[in-house]
């Protein structure tokens, strides 16, 4: 389609080095005000050395369209906490800082407790997944993640028979974040999966994109992918993971629950009350492009159609 | 002045003038033409009041252009749904607007906003006399249609549709308010003379 020129970009051309030491040199500042006094660190506490998210990609799991430009996929997305519009969140977003970053783990599970980012990040190899992502408003994406299984992480914690379900929470700061100051949603965002969907192959924790760190408006430091849903069960800046009895108040079915399902599998048979979900339009693609057809669960039907067998998918939307 | 809006869109369509349409273009257009339309709506009702208001009654000429600019931006809002939204898919489209109510609702604003500009010209308003003020009383109809649209398919953050609900009302009412005094002064005077 139209970005021929995305599959040879090279992940060093695409954030501005500038943009990434500035990141950097407001943590270090952080630092060296601090008690210390030390000379500044070249290396901040928390900080994650940007070789890490050079992965090899997964190609079994990867799809093979061209993906989006790293322009397109950091500068139009929805991340509500920083304002509704879509060219909000990397206006907005400046300012908040994604590291050091800590993650709560706790409910029904042997491992609980907070952690840093860079202690889970460390028994992992991560992976670039090419990935599908179909919005709830149709429109589409193909992004490069860098991330890991979610199951990996789970397992680690060792998750008790009660547990059915996993929930997420994102960091609620409304200073950092400035759309939390608007009652737009329920904050702090929540969202959730049954444990199975948690634990299938293709449901990443994603930490970059495009060979770099996430950029904060993607969700840094640490987000959910979940490809075969629509974009909002992939709860961005992720500071909790519960495991749960019950299926979680996810933010979204919470504030419309006649319009957003728990499950919100990607379906082109079943519309959203307002718009058709069958055919999507491809960002990216020039102002004639017609709209594309919607692939049941994002055309990851033959990894994940098991899950929901027996399941009215109309009723469970 | 108010055209601007649409050579600014019309550039970032054609990718000249190193205008852009973000991310995603089809979505500038319709929103922007839609946006466009409505301001340019609620600034025709905003004449009366302005008028009664200033006293200038030179206003009036304003809103003639202001309607037609209301009018070319619903349909530049309608058509690039049409041609660049729904790729002219015609089956498409029927059965987007049955089954989607707001769709509905913003095409018969648009379809309601046809007579007002064939008729906007000072001939028609000679010829239909009276008829004409009671035919150009739509545009409130209109302007309901246009917010309630606008506020349907907003998904959840409803600061913006609330905002042109709350104009609209105001202007509308302000019509509301000010119609039984008008129809007082116009019968007392009547009555003093019936009297003497």
């Amino acid at each position: 389609m139209a970005h021929k020129s995305a599959s040879i970009i090279l992940p060093s051309e695409i954030t501005s080095e500038a943009l990434f030491h500035d990141r950097r040199a407001v943590l270090a500042m952080g630092l060296a005000g601090a008690a210390l006094g030390a000379a500044t660190p070249l290396t901040a506490l928390g900080d994650i050395p940007a070789e890490r998210y050079k992965a090899a990609r997964n190609a079994r799991l990867s799809v093979t369209e061209t993906p989006n430009s790293f322009e397109e996929i950091s500068g139009y997305n929805n991340f509500y906490e920083f304002g509704t519009d879509k060219s909000d969140p990397a206006a907005n977003s400046r300012n908040f800082k994604p590291l050091p970053w800590n993650v709560t783990v706790d409910g029904e599970c042997e491992v609980k407790g907070s952690f840093a980012l860079e202690d889970l990040l460390a028994p992992q190899t991560l992976e670039e997944r090419v990935y599908r992502m179909r919005c709830v408003e149709a429109w589409s994406m193909v992004i490069p993640w860098v991330g890991f299984p979610l199951a990996e992480l789970l397992k680690r914690h060792k998750p008790t028979s009660k547990a059915k379900y996993v929930a997420f929470t994102t960091l609620n700061d409304p200073k950092q974040m400035p759309g939390q100051r608007e009652r737009v949603l329920d904050w702090p965002y929540v969202e959730g999966l049954r444990i199975d969907e948690a634990m299938n192959p293709l449901t990443l924790l994603a930490v970059g994109v495009y060979g770099k760190a996430l950029p904060n408006q993607c969700g840094a430091p640490l987000r959910l992918v979940v490809p075969w849903k629509y974009g909002f069960k992939g709860i961005k800046s992720i500071v909790r993971i519960s495991f749960v009895e019950q299926q979680p108040r996810t933010s979204w079915s919470h504030a419309a629950p006649n319009e957003y399902g728990f499950y919100a599998n990607v379906n082109p048979a079943v519309d959203h009350p307002r718009w058709s979900q069958a055919t999507e339009r491809r960002i990216g693609g020039s102002l004639l492009a017609r709209r594309q057809a919607t692939l049941p669960f994002n055309g990851y039907a033959d990894q994940v159609a098991d899950l929901y067998k027996g399941m009215d998918l109309r009723r469970n939307f | 002045m108010f055209i601007s809006p649409a050579l600014w869109l019309a550039a970032g369509a054609l990718g000249v003038a190193g205008v852009s349409l973000g991310m995603d273009p089809v979505r500038s257009l319709v929103h922007e033409n839609g946006t466009m339309a409505l301001r340019m709506l609620v600034a025709t009702l905003a004449i009366t009041p302005l008028r009664q208001l200033t006293g200038h009654s030179d206003l009036l000429r304003l809103r003639r252009m202001l309607g037609l600019f209301a009018f070319f931006y619903a349909l530049l809002h309608l058509s690039s749904w049409v041609v660049f939204d729904q790729g002219m898919d015609l089956q498409m489209i029927l059965s987007e607007v049955v089954k989607r109510p707001y769709l509905l609702v913003g095409l018969s604003a648009a379809m309601l906003m046809l007579p007002l500009a064939l008729t906007s010209t000072t001939a028609a308003q000679r010829w239909l006399k009276r008829r004409w003020t009671q035919l150009h009383r739509l545009t409130y109809v209109i302007a309901v249609l246009a917010v309630w649209h606008f506020w349907w398919q907003v998904k959840k953050d409803l600061r913006e549709p609330i905002a042109y609900a709350v104009i609209v009302t105001v202007l509308l009412g302000w019509r509301v308010w000010k119609r039984p005094r008008a129809a007082k002064a116009r019968s007392a005077p009547a009555t003093t003379q019936g009297t003497a």
